[in-house]
C-alpha cells in the first residue's frame, strides 16, 4: 500500500501519528487516508493527557476487526510510550508516590539484591490480582533487572533477565495456597484457581515485555523493534507452518467459516424466498377481494438436501494442512447432517464415522490414524491409486446433488496423477473445488500435479484462514 | 463531500458517557466509553462486533435510554431487501383503491397515480422511519453480518447521506442525524466501505471486576462473595476451549438461577445441578466437567 503524498512534517504531533498509522500498515493491518484523516481527528476530541482514551480513540478508526487489537496494543505502547522521567508522570493518572522514586534510571547498582524484596513485592501483586499495580511493579522491575551489557547488536535490555531474577512460576504454589485458602486441593476450585494465576502471570509477563520493548525502542529505534514484537494475524497463519499453539486459535476460527461454508452449499442459488406461483390458490383467494389477486400464493420451494463430500489428503507432507482439514471437516459436520468425509495417504478409506458430532478433532485425527485403512503400501501420498480407490469402493457417493471438496497439495511422488479419474468425478458431482495449501507459484514444480488438476477442478489457493474465508465468501 | 445533517453532540466527556449509561443500567469500560463518546462527536455510526451475548445490542438500548431517544430497530437476516429495510408500497391498498375507482366510474389516470404514490400507500421501514424522525433516535442494526452483501451497499448510501430518495415521491432528507448502532457477530467479515465509514468497537467478555460490577448490578441480591466465585468459575469456562463460550447473559442467568435455588456457595454439587444454564452443548458439559474435576 502506497503512503500518503504528504510529506510527513519532521516533528510535531502530526508527523508522529503518521509514523503510527504507517507502522501499523506495515504490519498488514489496512489502514486507509480516510482512516488516517479521522485518526487525526481523533486527536481534536479525546482528551490527550488521558492515555487510555488516546489508545481507544485511535482504535476506533484504525482497527477492523477484533484480532488486530493485540498488534495494535504493542505499536500504541511503542509509539506512545508512559514517560520514564521520575517527576512527570500524569499520564498514568491516579497518584503513585512509590514510582516516582523507584523508577529512578540506573536504580540497580543502588541496592544489594533488590531482586530477592521485588519477588516478595512481586508474589504480593500477583495474589492480589491488581492489574495496573502490576503493570507499574513490571515496569519498576525492568528498570532494576533488565540491563546488562549491550550485546553486539547494541541491545542491552532483556525481558529475560527480569523473569529469571524473578521466577515468578516458582511462585504458583504459593499463590494456589493463598487463592484457595485453605480449601482443599484437586477439586474444582483448584482448576478455577490455576487458571486465574496462570492469567495473571502471562499479564506480568506481557507488562514486562512491553516495558522492555519500550526500551530497547529507544535505544535502538522504533522501528527495529516494531518490526520484531509483532507476530503476524492468526488468519494469516500459513497452514502447512501452525504450531501448537497456533491450532487453538485457528479451530476457533474454523468453525465460523464453516457454518458459513454449509450454508452457501445448500443454498447455492437462491430464486428469491418463494417458489412457483400457486395460480389455482391463488384464484381462490382473490374472490375475497373482488377477483383481484391482492395476495399471491406460492407453492413451497423443494427443500434442497445438499450433499458435501470431502476428500482429504493426510499424509505426512501436509500434516499441518490435514490437521486444519479435519477440524473444517469437524466442523462441518456439525451444521450439515449430509458430510461424508474420506481421508487418503496412498489408499483411501471412509472417516465419517470419527466425526460424530461434538467429538473432539484431536481425539479423531488420534484415531483416524490408528484405525482408518489409508495406507496401501508404505505411507507417501499416491493420488492416482487414492482416487482410483475412491470411485471404485463408493461408486455412488458423487452424485449430481453432491458437492465436492478435494483438500491436499497435489504433490504425487512422481506418481501417476489418476487425472481422468478426478475429471469423472468433477463431472458428475454438482460443484467440485480443490482447496490447495501451497502458495500459487509452487504449482507445478517438482512432483506437484497441481497444474494439471486445475484443469479438471477449480483449484483454489488456501494457505491460511484468511484465503478460506475468502474462497467461501466468492462460492 | 457534503456533511450529513448535524446534531448538537449528546455527551459532554467521556466520563459522562460512563455515568449516563451506567445510569441507565449498562456499566461500560474506558474503551466503550471512549468510543461512544467519539460517535457521538464524530457523528459516525459505531460498528460493535464480538461474540453473541457480550452486549452489543444492550449498549444500543442504553444508549437510547440515556439520551431519550427512541431506538429503532432493523433486525437483519439472509435475504432482507431493500422492501424490508428502507420501505415497500403498500400495493394491496394500491391495487383496491384502483378497483375503487374503476367502480366509481373512474377517475382519470393522472388523479389516481398521485393518489397511490401518496403517503398513504407509503409503508415506512425502520431505515426511513429513523431518517424521517425528528425527535433524538437510535437505529440500531442488529446482526449485520447476517445480511447479504447487497444489504451492504444500501447501509452505505443510506449512513453517508442520511437521505433516501423514493422516485415517486421525492428525496427524503433527514432533519435530524439518528444516532446508528451497527451490531456484528464477526460470522462474516463485513465489507472494508462500510467498515471505514463507522468507528469500529471490538467488545470482548468484559473483565473480571467488571463482569462482577454487571452481575451485581443486574442481580442486586447476590452475595458478592458468591457473585466473585462465580465469575472466577466463568472466566476459567472460557479458559477452556468450548464450542460456545459462556458470554455476559449467561453469567446472569447462571447468577439468577443460584439465586432461585437459594445456593450460597458454588461447589461441585451446585455447578454439576446447574451448568446446563451456562453451557448448551452436551459435548461442553463433558469438556468442563473433566476439565474442572466436577465428580
Amino acid at each position: 500500500m502506497g503512503g500518503p503524498v504528504a510529506p510527513p512534517p519532521p516533528g510535531g504531533l502530526a508527523g508522529h501519528l503518521d509514523g503510527f498509522v504507517r507502522a501499523i500498515r506495515e504490519t498488514g493491518i489496512p489502514v486507509g487516508i480516510s482512516q488516517a484523516v479521522d485518526a487525526a481527528e481523533i486527536l481534536t476530541v479525546v482528551d490527550l493527557l488521558d492515555r487510555e482514551q488516546l489508545r481507544h480513540g485511535l482504535a476506533a478508526v484504525l482497527l477492523q476487526r477484533g484480532n488486530q487489537r493485540q498488534i495494535y496494543d504493542t505499536l500504541f505502547d511503542l509509539w506512545w510510550p508512559l514517560g520514564d522521567r521520575p517527576v512527570a508522570v500524569p499520564e498514568d493518572g491516579e497518584g503513585e508516590g512509590e514510582a516516582v522514586t523507584l523508577d529512578a534510571p540506573d536504580s540497580a547498582g543502588g541496592e544489594i539484591d533488590p531482586s530477592a524484596r521485588l519477588r516478595e513485592e512481586l508474589a504480593r501483586l500477583l495474589a492480589e490480582g491488581d492489574e495496573a499495580e502490576l503493570a507499574r511493579f513490571a515496569r519498576r522491575a525492568v528498570a532494576m533487572l533488565g540491563q546488562t551489557t549491550p550485546s553486539p547488536s547494541g541491545q542491552s535490555w532483556f525481558s529475560y533477565r527480569v523473569m529469571r531474577a524473578l521466577s515468578p512460576d516458582s511462585l504458583v504454589s504459593s499463590l494456589l495456597e493463598g487463592l484457595l485458602a485453605g480449601g482443599e486441593r484437586g477439586g474444582m476450585a483448584e482448576q478455577v484457581a490455576r487458571g486465574e494465576v496462570r492469567e495473571r502471570l502471562r499479564s506480568f509477563k506481557d507488562a514486562v515485555d512491553t516495558e522492555v520493548r519500550r526500551r530497547q525502542a529507544d535505544e535502538r529505534g522504533r522501528d527495529r523493534i516494531a518490526k520484531s514484537a509483532v507476530r503476524p494475524l492468526a488468519d494469516q497463519i500459513d497452514f502447512l507452518r501452525a504450531q501448537q499453539g497456533d491450532l487453538a486459535e485457528l479451530r476457533r476460527m474454523v468453525a465460523p467459516l464453516a457454518r458459513r461454508l454449509a450454508v452457501r452449499l445448500s443454498a447455492r442459488r437462491r430464486h428469491g424466498r418463494e417458489g412457483r406461483l400457486d395460480f389455482r390458490k391463488t384464484v381462490r383467494a382473490s374472490l375475497a377481494t373482488g377477483g383481484v389477486p391482492v395476495v399471491t400464493h406460492h407453492r413451497p420451494r423443494k427443500i434442497h438436501k445438499p450433499e458435501l463430500v470431502v476428500l482429504c489428503d493426510i499424509s505426512g507432507s501436509v500434516a499441518g494442512f490435514s490437521h486444519f482439514t479435519l477440524m473444517l471437516t469437524q466442523a462441518l459436520r456439525e451444521h450439515f447432517s449430509g458430510v461424508r468425509a474420506f481421508a487418503f495417504v496412498d489408499s483411501t478409506d471412509e472417516v465419517t464415522r470419527f466425526f460424530t458430532p461434538g467429538a473432539d478433532v484431536a481425539d479423531a485425527i488420534r484415531r483416524i490414524g490408528r484405525e482408518a485403512d489409508v495406507v496401501a503400501f508404505e505411507g507417501h501420498s499416491d493420488y492416482g491409486n487414492a482416487l482410483e480407490v475412491f470411485a471404485d469402493r463408493w461408486p455412488t457417493v458423487v452424485g449430481p446433488k453432491t458437492s465436492l471438496i478435494v483438500l491436499g497439495d497435489g504433490r504425487t511422488n512422481y506418481r501417476p496423477p489418476g487425472l481422468p479419474v478426478l475429471a469423472d468425478l468433477v463431472q458428475r458431482s454438482r460443484s467440485a473445488h480443490w482447496l490447495n495449501p501451497e502458495p500459487r507459484r509452487l504449482w507445478g514444480s517438482g512432483d506437484s500435479a497441481a497444474l494439471r488438476y486445475a484443469e479438471a477442478i477449480d483449484m483454489v489457493e488456501c494457505r491460511n484462514a484468511a484465503q478460506l474465508a475468502d474462497f467461501v465468501t466468492t462460492l | 463531500m457534503p456533511r450529513p445533517p448535524t446534531q448538537l453532540p449528546q455527551f459532554s466527556s467521556v466520563s459522562d458517557v460512563a455515568k449516563r449509561l451506567s445510569a441507565a443500567g449498562y456499566l461500560t469500560d474506558k474503551q466503550i466509553a471512549t468510543t461512544v463518546f467519539l460517535a457521538d462527536r464524530l457523528g459516525k455510526p459505531l460498528l460493535v462486533e464480538g461474540p453473541a451475548g457480550t452486549g452489543k445490542t444492550e449498549l444500543a438500548k442504553a444508549l437510547a435510554a440515556a439520551t431519550d431517544s427512541e431506538l429503532i430497530r432493523l433486525q437483519c437476516y439472509e435475504g432482507l431487501d431493500e422492501a424490508r429495510a428502507l420501505y415497500e408500497w403498500n400495493y394491496k391498498k394500491q391495487l383496491l383503491r384502483i378497483q375503487a375507482s374503476q367502480a366509481e366510474g373512474g377517475a382519470d389516470w393522472d388523479t389516481v397515480h398521485d393518489d397511490i404514490f401518496g403517503e398513504e400507500f407509503l409503508l415506512s421501514r425502520p431505515l426511513l422511519t429513523a431518517i424521517r424522525r425528528t425527535e433524538p433516535t437510535v437505529l440500531l442494526i442488529d446482526e449485520t453480518d447476517k445480511a447479504d452483501v447487497e444489504v451492504e451497499g444500501l447501509l452505505l448510501e443510506v449512513l453517508s447521506d442520511f437521505q433516501v430518495t423514493i422516485p415517486e415521491l421525492g428525496t427524503v432528507v433527514a432533519t435530524r442525524r439518528p444516532t446508528v448502532v451497527l451490531t456484528s457477530n464477526a460470522t462474516r467479515e463485513l465489507s472494508e466501505a462500510l467498515k471505514r465509514r463507522c468507528l469500529y468497537l471490538a467488545l470482548d467478555y468484559p473483565s473480571a471486576e467488571r463482569e462482577r460490577e454487571i452481575v451485581l448490578s443486574r442481580v442486586p441480591d447476590l452475595a458478592p462473595g458468591l457473585a466473585e466465585q462465580l465469575v472466577r468459575t466463568i472466566r476459567a469456562l472460557r479458559a477452556l476451549e468450548l464450542k460456545k463460550s459462556p458470554s455476559i447473559s449467561e453469567t446472569l442467568d447462571w447468577a439468577q438461577t443460584l439465586l432461585e435455588l437459594g445456593l450460597d456457595t458454588l461447589d461441585e454439587a451446585a455447578i454439576g445441578d446447574t451448568l446446563g444454564v451456562v453451557l448448551k452443548h452436551a459435548s461442553d458439559q463433558e469438556r468442563a466437567a473433566a476439565e474442572l474435576r466436577l465428580n
